[in-house]
């Protein structure tokens, strides 16, 4: 089925998310949607999936325009959707999540399971995915539920399918195999849109690239184009994929983690028996595919977590079962994975962000009293500093972008004395101009004599930032390799291989 | 928390693709064994009574007639306290074991306190148990109905806390349309109609404007409490038998089944509003978990994007199930009136609202569970009714506590970390 966007306009109040944007996707193409974060690829498919009413524009399939009311109407008209957060229903059984909005009955009202089974297991066979209709989404791999997802779209016959950003959570093994996928499916006759922000995919897959920046389409691109050219276009400037650092030089091992197991309320074990060291220096990337025990891992190091066992050592002293606030105080800087969850208080001012840990004594707290006046000089220098671009430092936090947030962030745990710095997730969801400022301080903290632990789920990032890298997967340490290993090597750890010539957990 | 590294015993067979568990010891129910234990070992052999303790089995109308069973008290209470004892030994065991102590086992203890109880309260007197029961399945009716409501409303995505005011309001409404109208069956039509209406305004606060869903149903609660009490001593009571004299329900005996012994007597011979609350436990538990329409009001409440996302309505789902919910829970609300009481009383509810939010919460949004609940608490209040009325040696004011405390130590310590609907409480808004 042909799909043609013509003039789509949609606004979030003063904010032009997309600005006339004209989309053609032919029958049995795979056409890119190539655009940095923010740049309003997703908002474009809500509205072509009938979750949002664009101001302008129309929605053509097959040349007739379409008039969707809600999602329903863009289901019945043959549009699919795989979204970037899976809409399933964690506690659902998979052929709940498949038949749920088009079930089938038997008398009485009863859900007919049996053949929402059948369904499934056809869908699956066709496409060779192990899937088990009664297993429950929530007890799925994100990888086995985004098949989930995609059967659900392949079970309403969509004859148009739109992935939005699907290999942000896959490894990079699951990544190739959804190419082979897309690819099935448009031998199949299917049209797909592919949404995404890595180049690399982009080339592998798609036969059409549409660039599109700021919410408007800057031009098209044929596959063949090099990275650098994609990466100029969808930027609107020439930008430099790596990461200037001289060799590290490390000292003295300053983080010290032996034997370090993190329970779950249930027992389950999240990091298991983990141990390594971390030099003044240097900085170490813990990679892995996200829920691969990361995220519990740094907050074990934090402190956030209440079942830990094992040791953890800073510079000789033990951190383990000390508060978040001993921690801090241990010189720890940490940012956290969910800036506006964790990172930030959305209608506080940036000033007081930027003393958020610093609460409970001086220099901003004197006699119970917040030193208002040494708190904005303070803000005014911290906001030069890091180039945070906003109207002023009274401004809540909330309304930056996503870059100005995490530079507020980066600002307020690197102008403290550090021992030690922990960045989850340091560029998630980042524009390209501010991850290149984030890689920069983090390199520059290493080379002041700080230990650094950068954890990320993307590969580029874990290249361009790591001396050494560690590869987690389901709570152990796969292995610990040079900063310079291959991809492809890298690959093969984050599914959980070892790499040859190294012990299972070194 | 364990010290020892390498995983051990794990509760499920570990697979190279299945997640590590190891066991995370919980002393929590042994420890409010061990204190239950102290207690029944104080009051049962330390403040042992003597005498003999009768438990009447059978009514006299019953055509199977039980022997009643006599107990020595203070033997009772020794053997009980021994048993105690040793199944509070047999879970500290388990937990060294590295296992759960099983649901049974926490229920064979749960009826020996009772039993206990019972015997050490009832020395040289003699409990009615059918009566017991009877009185425990009448004050649990108006819970049963509140849960349901509660229990379907919290599944679609709204925290109804006006469970209360919806039943006040079927009260009311049910007393005064039975009488004029001298038809308790159209009375039970308005109480309904009353629920529905309290519930509606729930939802177009809710679901419409987004105002907090809590804020919203404790203004409801106040709001009915209040025109309910005007409306009652400036209408009603002036004019009581006109307005307040509504005719009740007749009990109906179902043939056989009323004459098993000690249930028959229990659960069926029992008036319409009874039976119906019977078919209602049934047909919600089986539309929730085995229908399309479950299915929907399910996906709403966990995911309400999900749902949208696959052309389910998210707001009109919730509206009319919040509006079942309110029909369900009025009906609940008229058996104060048509069933037990046989006229209106202000504020006569009593607080049930909130108990029955109680057993949802308790029964972790089970239709069949929350009714458990609504029983555990009703047997409760009855428990205290009946131990007054034979005399008990314990003060009456403490014992008047007593329903209030099963149900916050039922609501605290057994629910641990029950799960309910992911997006209960929280508005969908669209953009």
């Amino acid at each position: 089925m042909k799909l043609e966007l013509r003039g789509i306009t949609k606004k979030f109040g003063a904010l032009v998310a997309n600005d006339h944007i004209n989309l053609t996707v032919e029958a049995g193409e795979i056409h890119a949607l190539l655009g940095e974060n923010g740049a309003g690829k997703s908002t474009l498919m809500n509205v072509l999936y009938g979750l949002y009413r664009a101001e302008e524009g129309e929605i053509l399939l097959d040349d007739v325009v379409q008039h969707f009311a809600g999602p329903g109407d863009a289901m019945a008209a043959g549009i699919g959707m795989v979204h970037q957060h899976f809409m399933l229903i964690p506690v659902f059984t998979v052929a709940e999540n498949v038949m749920l909005g088009h079930e089938d009955t038997k008398t009485g009202g009863r859900l007919d399971l049996v053949a929402a089974r059948k369904r499934v297991r056809e869908i699956s066979d066709r496409f060779g995915f192990d899937v088990d209709p009664d297993a429950l989404v929530e007890d799925l791999p994100v990888g086995v539920q985004q098949r989930v997802e995609i059967i659900k779209a392949v079970s309403r016959d969509a004859k148009v399918l739109v992935f939005d950003e699907p290999t942000a959570v896959l490894t990079p093994q699951e990544t190739d195999e959804l190419m082979v996928i897309m690819r099935q499916l448009k031998d199949a006759g299917t049209s797909i849109v592919f949404i995404t922000h890595k180049l690399r995919e982009v080339r592998a897959v798609a036969d059409r690239i549409t660039v599109i920046r700021l919410g408007a389409v800057v031009g098209e691109a044929s596959p063949t184009a090099t990275n650098v050219e994609l990466a100029t276009m969808m930027v609107g400037r020439a930008v430099d994929l790596t990461v200037d650092k001289a060799p590290a030089i490390p000292g003295d091992a300053a983080l010290v983690v032996a034997n370090l197991n993190v329970l779950d309320a249930h027992g389950q074990v999240l990091v298991n028996n983990v141990s390594f060291e971390v030099h003044k220096g240097e900085i170490l990337a813990i990679a892995g595919v996200q829920g691969n025990g990361q995220t519990e891992l740094t907050e074990a190091l934090m402190g956030l977590q209440p079942r830990v066992s094992g040791e953890i050592t800073l510079d000789g002293k033990s951190l383990r079962g000390h508060s978040v606030r001993q921690v801090l105080e241990a010189g720890v800087g940490f940012v956290p994975e969910d800036r506006t969850e964790d990172g930030l208080v959305g209608e506080f001012t940036i000033a007081e962000n930027l003393m958020l840990d610093r609460s409970n004594d001086e220099p901003f707290v004197r006699r119970w009293n917040v030193q208002r006046a040494l708190l904005a000089k303070f803000a005014v220098e911290k906001v030069k500093e890091f180039d945070v671009r906003s109207q002023g430092i009274e401004t809540p936090v909330g309304r930056l972008s996503g870059g100005n947030q995490q530079k507020v962030v980066l600002a307020r745990e690197l102008s403290r004395d550090l021992r030690l710095f922990v960045a989850a997730q340091p560029t998630r969801g980042l524009d390209v101009g501010s991850i290149e400022f984030v890689h920069e301080r983090i390199v520059a903290t290493r080379d002041s004599g700080t230990p650094v632990v950068v954890i990320s789920t993307e590969l580029d990032e874990v290249a361009a930032l790591a001396d050494r890298i560690m590869v987690m997967y389901r709570g152990r340490i796969v292995g610990i390799v040079p900063g310079d290993t291959p991809r492809a090597v890298l690959g093969l750890m984050m599914a959980g291989e070892a790499p040859a010539g190294e012990g299972a957990a070194a | 928390m364990s010290t020892v590294a390498p995983v051990v015993q794990p509760a499920q067979p570990t697979t190279p693709e299945g997640p590590d568990f190891e066991f995370v010891k919980s002393w929590k129910v042994t420890i409010s064994l061990s204190i239950f234990t102290v207690l029944g070992f104080l009051l049962l052999v330390v403040f042992g009574r003597d005498g003999t303790s009768i438990m009447r089995l059978s009514t006299s109308s019953d055509l199977i007639q039980l022997p009643d069973v006599e107990l020595p008290t203070r033997l009772t209470g020794i053997v009980i306290s021994v048993l105690l004892l040793l199944i509070t030994a047999v879970s500290v065991w388990l937990v060294r074991a590295k296992a759960r102590a099983p649901i049974w086992l926490i229920c064979v203890y749960a009826v020996l306190v009772l039993i206990g109880f019972l015997a050490w309260a009832a020395a040289d007197k003699s409990i009615p148990v059918p009566g017991l029961l009877f009185g425990s399945l009448s004050l649990a009716v108006p819970l049963i109905f509140g849960a349901l409501g509660g229990v379907i409303s919290e599944r679609v995505g709204v925290v109804n806390i006006a469970i209360e005011g919806q039943l006040l309001a079927g009260a009311f409404t049910s007393a005064m349309v039975a009488s004029l109208t001298h038809q308790p069956l159209l009375g039970l039509l308005a109480a309904m109609l009353a629920g529905v209406l309290v519930s509606m305004v729930l939802a177009a606060f809710a679901i419409k404007y987004f105002v907090d869903q809590v804020i919203v149903g404790v203004v409801l609660n106040v709001l009915v409490i209040g025109l309910t009490g005007f409306l009652y001593s400036q209408v009603m009571a002036p004019n009581a038998a006109l307005l307040n004299q509504p005719p009740r329900f007749e009990r109906i005996n179902i043939p056989l089944l009323s004459e098993i012994p000690i249930i028959g007597p229990v659960f069926f011979r029992q008036t319409l509003i009874v039976y119906i609350m019977y078919v209602a436990v049934a047909v919600v538990y089986y539309g929730i978990f085995h229908t399309k329409w479950g299915l929907r009001l399910r996906s709403v409440g966990e995911h309400p994007q999900a749902a949208d996302t696959v052309g389910i309505n998210v707001a009109s789902t919730r509206f009319w199930n919040v509006s079942i919910a309110g029909a369900i829970v009025g009906l609940g609300g008229a058996y104060f009136t048509l069933g037990s009481v046989g006229a209106f009383g202000k504020e006569m509810t009593a607080g049930a609202g909130f108990i029955a939010l109680a057993a949802v919460i308790f029964g972790r949004w089970d239709p069949i569970r929350a009714t458990l609940a609504a029983l555990l608490f009703g047997f409760a209040s009855n428990l205290q009714n009946v131990l007054s009325i034979i005399g008990s040696p314990v003060p009456s004011e403490f014992m008047l506590m007593l329903p209030y405390l099963v149900t916050i130590f039922a609501v605290a310590g057994l629910v641990g970390q029950s799960r309910g609907p992911a997006a209960s409480g929280k508005p969908y808004i669209k953009s």
